[in-house]
C-alpha cells in the first residue's frame, strides 16, 4: 500500500479511543507525515503521541462547531508547508433521550457536534484540498445511521446526515483528486456507551455475529485505506464496520 | 501562444474535458446547450485554476457568472485586473 511520502493530516477528537488509536496507525505507517489533532478539554492521550513521535504531533485546541476555529485551524496546517490532504472527521458525541421527552437542546447540540461540524470541516478542508487537486475525507458515522437505535433520534439523524453530506461532497470533488467516504462502525472496544452494565454489554456482544466488538485499529486500518491513494477510485461509499451485524 | 490558448489549456487539463483546446471557440458559451457543456462543479475548478494560473481571484458567484461566460469573458476579465 502506497501513500504520498509527507503529508499533513487531521483527525478531530484524536484524544477518544478511536481518535487515538487512528493517530497512532497515520504516526506508524507514514513516517514522513505530520499529524495534526483536534482536542477539546481532555489530551492526555495526545500528550502520549506528542512524547511517543517528538515534532509530528501537533495539537489544536479545535472547537468543531465554529467556522472561524476550522479557518485557523486550517491556516496553521497550511503554514507548516505540507500539503493538508486527509481530514478524518471524527469528533462526535451522544446525548440520548426518547424523542418525546428530549428537549430541543439535546437535539440542536448533537446535530451541531456531530453534523454541523462535519459541514464546517469539509468546507475548511476542501477549499485547500482543491488548490492541491488531492484530498482525502473520512467521516466517521455509526450504524446508529442505518439502524437508528430507539433513544437516538438526533444522534442518527445527524450520522445519517453524516452519510448524505458523504455522497453528495462525493460528487462535488470527484474530478478534483478528492475522496470523500464514511465509515460506519458499531460499537467499539473501549468506548462503549457510559452506563452499560454487564448484562447489556454480554448482550450486545452476543447480538454480533463475531461475538466482539471492533477493536480500534479494526476501524484505524480502514480509515488509513481510504486515506491512501490505493483507494483513489473509492469516493461516496459508506464502509461498516459491524462484525456481520445486519 | 495567445491568453486565450492558455485560458483552453488550463481548461482541457483541469476539467478533463472529452474536446481539445482547438475545439474550443474564444466565443462559445462555457455552459448551458450548444456551448462547452461545463456544469457548476466545473464552474468551481475553473476559479481555482483562473486563480493559480492567472493570479485572477474570482470573488463571488455574480462576478463568476460574469467573467466566466466564454473564454473571451474570462480572458478580458485577466487583462483588466490590476
Amino acid at each position: 500500500m502506497s501513500s504520498p511520502a509527507a503529508r499533513s493530516i487531521l483527525i478531530t477528537g484524536a484524544n477518544g479511543v478511536l481518535g487515538s488509536a487512528m493517530a497512532e496507525t497515520f504516526l506508524k505507517r507514514e513516517p514522513e507525515s505530520l499529524l495534526f489533532l483536534g482536542v477539546r478539554s481532555h489530551r492526555e492521550r495526545v500528550d502520549a503521541l506528542m512524547a511517543q513521535h517528538p515534532g509530528r504531533v501537533i495539537p489544536l485546541a479545535l472547537e468543531i462547531t465554529s467556522a472561524e476555529a476550522w479557518t485557523s485551524a486550517v491556516q496553521e496546517i497550511e503554514a507548516r508547508g505540507l500539503p493538508f490532504a486527509v481530514l478524518v472527521n471524527n469528533a462526535g458525541f451522544h446525548d440520548d433521550a426518547l424523542l418525546a421527552t428530549m428537549t430541543a437542546d439535546q437535539w440542536g447540540n448533537v446535530i451541531a457536534g456531530n453534523l454541523n461540524s462535519v459541514f464546517l470541516g469539509c468546507q475548511a478542508a476542501v477549499n485547500s484540498m482543491m488548490r492541491n487537486r488531492f484530498g482525502r475525507i473520512v467521516n466517521i458515522a455509526s450504524l446508529s445511521a442505518l439502524h437508528g437505535p430507539a433513544g437516538q433520534t438526533n444522534y442518527a439523524a445527524a450520522k445519517a446526515g453524516v452519510l448524505g453530506l458523504t455522497q453528495s461532497l462525493a460528487k462535488e470533488t470527484a474530478r478534483m483528486g478528492i475522496t470523500v467516504n464514511a465509515v460506519a462502525p458499531a460499537h467499539i472496544e473501549g468506548a462503549l456507551p457510559a452506563g452499560w452494565g454487564e448484562e447489556r454489554i454480554k448482550a450486545a456482544r452476543m447480538q454480533t455475529p463475531m461475538r466482539r466488538f471492533a477493536r480500534p485499529e479494526e476501524i484505524a486500518a480502514a480509515v488509513f485505506f481510504l486515506a491512501s491513494a490505493d483507494a483513489s477510485y473509492i469516493t461516496g461509499a459508506t464502509l461498516k464496520m459491524d462484525g456481520g451485524l445486519v | 501562444m495567445t491568453l486565450q490558448q492558455r485560458i483552453k489549456d488550463v481548461m482541457t487539463s483541469n476539467l478533463m474535458l472529452e474536446v481539445t483546446a482547438d475545439e474550443i471557440a474564444d466565443d462559445a458559451p462555457l455552459f448551458g446547450p450548444g456551448g462547452i457543456g461545463l456544469d457548476s462543479v466545473d464552474a468551481l475548478q475553473l476559479v481555482v485554476a483562473i486563480e493559480k494560473n492567472f493570479g485572477l481571484k474570482i470573488g463571488d458567484q455574480g462576478q463568476a457568472k460574469e467573467i466566466l461566460q466564454s473564454v473571451n469573458t474570462i480572458a478580458a476579465a485577466i487583462e483588466a485586473k490590476p
